[in-house]
């Protein structure tokens, strides 16, 4: 049952990534890149982690692509133009990516010892949250959110100069 | 021979999407004549009450005009959104409900015609029990906006894209305030689960309404309660289609079943919403009284009667107040509601911290 849905929705995320780069209509692309975030947050929810699936959805699906959409409508961004070229950059393209799959596939036999040396851990919610707030991730996390505040404050002030 | 378990769970999910579902889309098709005829009488107006008795059987007539009406696509909308754009909305309002209980848990008889796994078993009308219910409600809350959006802007007219272009911001914005809300009952529960959050009400000053979280963290409530009329875009929040100046809004363009559709996902986030107001803040299915039991058949009373005020009182609101300004709207979310909400998660923590006796679970 899992294998069924990891596989569907395994191919509908690459599907949707592919119509992400391949559509010309930004609006369809940043739709299609919702369809990949939610079924990656699918994946996800299988692996047994529910509370990194909903976050996926939350902070990708939700918050960022609105920001997305909200600034193609605003903008009314029209069909991408074809500019000269574009052949040989898709083929370089093309290649890169087959190298990086390459290179990553090699990684994961390399490092894999046996089918069953998958290490069985404790994605629960409860564990997620004792584990960031644990002496270990505390720092890092607590200086995360001060990062992203000093962020959000520096946005507001770059784009009104005036308070 | 009874069926393996994972056929007996594929059953039973499937018995409850239809019951779930079904009880839905007829609460739809009542609240639509409900409305109509509550806001009728509080404008010294009779409303629909010629079909049926009472003019109850105008939900069916109108679905029998709708479907036959001729159904219009806009010269210059773009074809595909335009027609995915209803069936985006329905499909997250649909979604939103399967993490949410109804009612409480019951025992099925051990005899009848039940087939034999069914026997005896404790249920409780919730499709996915998950553990991070609240949280998979929020992020299909998130993902519900796109229908909106895609419809707004998928007709090519400007009244559609200045409606989409306003429900973003405005489910953008009171998001923040309705997920910061619901954190200070999350603690108090420790639990994301809306079943365990019920029951913890429950527990409360000894069985009594006043241990509702509604009395326990009325900031909170009243947060929720304007974020979530906002959310479902109800007067006096409804600017995403506010007729005075957007002839429609988003849905300007739409006609027959699909102008259906979107009215059915409306209608459905708002009882969704409904739902989760009682359960979270109004003691779900706890009668709020000691001696009253709130098990079985009376737990569903108790929960429906809930229920049925949350949804009244959307509609008494819509009767009664006027369409809030834009800027009053952008205010309201992020000048009021989301600082009250923070200090609230504050006093919260604080309160659980300092005294860990008083709130026994969280303290857990």
């Amino acid at each position: 049952m899992d294998a069924i849905l990891f596989y569907v929705f395994a191919a509908i995320a690459v599907a949707s990534a592919l119509v992400v780069i391949g559509q010309r209509r930004p609006m369809y692309s940043a739709f299609a890149l919702i369809v990949t975030l939610c079924s990656m947050s699918v994946i996800f929810a299988l692996l047994g982690s529910p509370f990194i699936a909903v976050l996926q959805v939350i902070v990708y699906a939700g918050a960022i692509m609105v920001l997305f959409l909200f600034v193609l409508m605003l903008l009314n961004v029209k069909r991408e133009e074809d500019t000269p070229g574009r052949g040989g950059r898709t083929l370089r393209g093309v290649a890169l990516a087959l190298v990086t799959l390459l290179v990553l596939q090699a990684g994961a036999v390399l490092s894999r010892s046996g089918p069953e040396a998958a290490p069985q851990f404790d994605a629960s919610t409860r564990k997620m949250a004792e584990i960031l707030f644990s002496a270990h991730f505390l720092y890092v996390f607590e200086a995360t959110s001060i990062l992203i505040l000093a962020a959000l404050v520096g946005a507001v002030v770059l784009a009104k100069k005036e308070l | 021979m009874s069926p393996s378990p994972l056929v007996q769970d594929l059953i039973l999910a499937g018995v409850k999407i239809a019951v779930v579902v079904g009880a839905l889309l007829g609460l739809f098709s009542l609240m639509t004549w409900v409305e109509r005829r509550t806001l009728a009488f509080m404008q010294y107006r009779l409303g629909p009450n010629r079909t049926g008795p009472l003019g109850i059987l105008q939900p069916i007539a109108d679905g029998i005009k709708l479907f036959f009406k001729e159904e219009v696509m806009p010269a210059a909308a773009d074809k595909w959104a335009f027609l995915a754009a209803p069936v985006v909305a329905v499909a997250t309002a649909l979604l939103a409900v399967a993490v949410v209980p109804y009612g409480p848990p019951f025992t099925l008889p051990s005899w009848g015609l039940l087939p034999e796994f069914l026997r005896g078993r404790t249920l409780q009308i919730q499709i996915a029990s998950i553990d991070v219910g609240l949280l998979f409600i929020f992020a299909i809350t998130a993902l519900g906006v796109y229908g909106i959006v895609l419809a707004g802007w998928a007709a090519n007219n400007k009244y559609s894209l200045l409606g989409g272009l306003r429900s973003s911001a405005q489910m953008f914005s009171y998001e923040l305030a309705l997920g910061l809300s619901w954190v200070g009952i999350i603690m108090l529960a420790g639990s994301f689960q809306i079943t365990d959050i019920v029951d913890d009400q429950g527990r409360r000053l000894g069985g009594w309404f006043l241990g509702w979280n509604a009395f326990v963290q009325l900031p909170a409530f009243l947060v929720y309660f304007c974020a979530a009329t906002a959310e479902v875009a109800r007067i006096p929040f409804d600017l995403p289609e506010g007729e005075a100046e957007l002839v429609a809004g988003f849905h300007t363009e739409y006609s027959s079943m699909r102008f259906a559709l979107i009215q059915m996902a409306e209608y459905i986030n708002m009882i969704t919403v409904a739902v989760l107001g009682t359960n979270l803040f109004l003691g779900g299915w706890y009668a709020g009284v000691p001696g009253l039991p709130s098990e079985g058949l009376l737990g569903f009373v108790w929960w429906g009667a809930k229920v049925a005020v949350v949804l009244f009182v959307f509609i008494w609101l819509r009767g009664t107040l006027p369409r809030v300004r834009y800027d009053q709207l952008m205010h309201l979310g992020w000048k009021v509601l989301v600082p009250v909400a923070a200090v609230w998660i504050l006093v919260t923590a604080t309160g659980v911290a300092v005294f860990p006796g008083l709130f026994p679970v969280a303290s857990r």
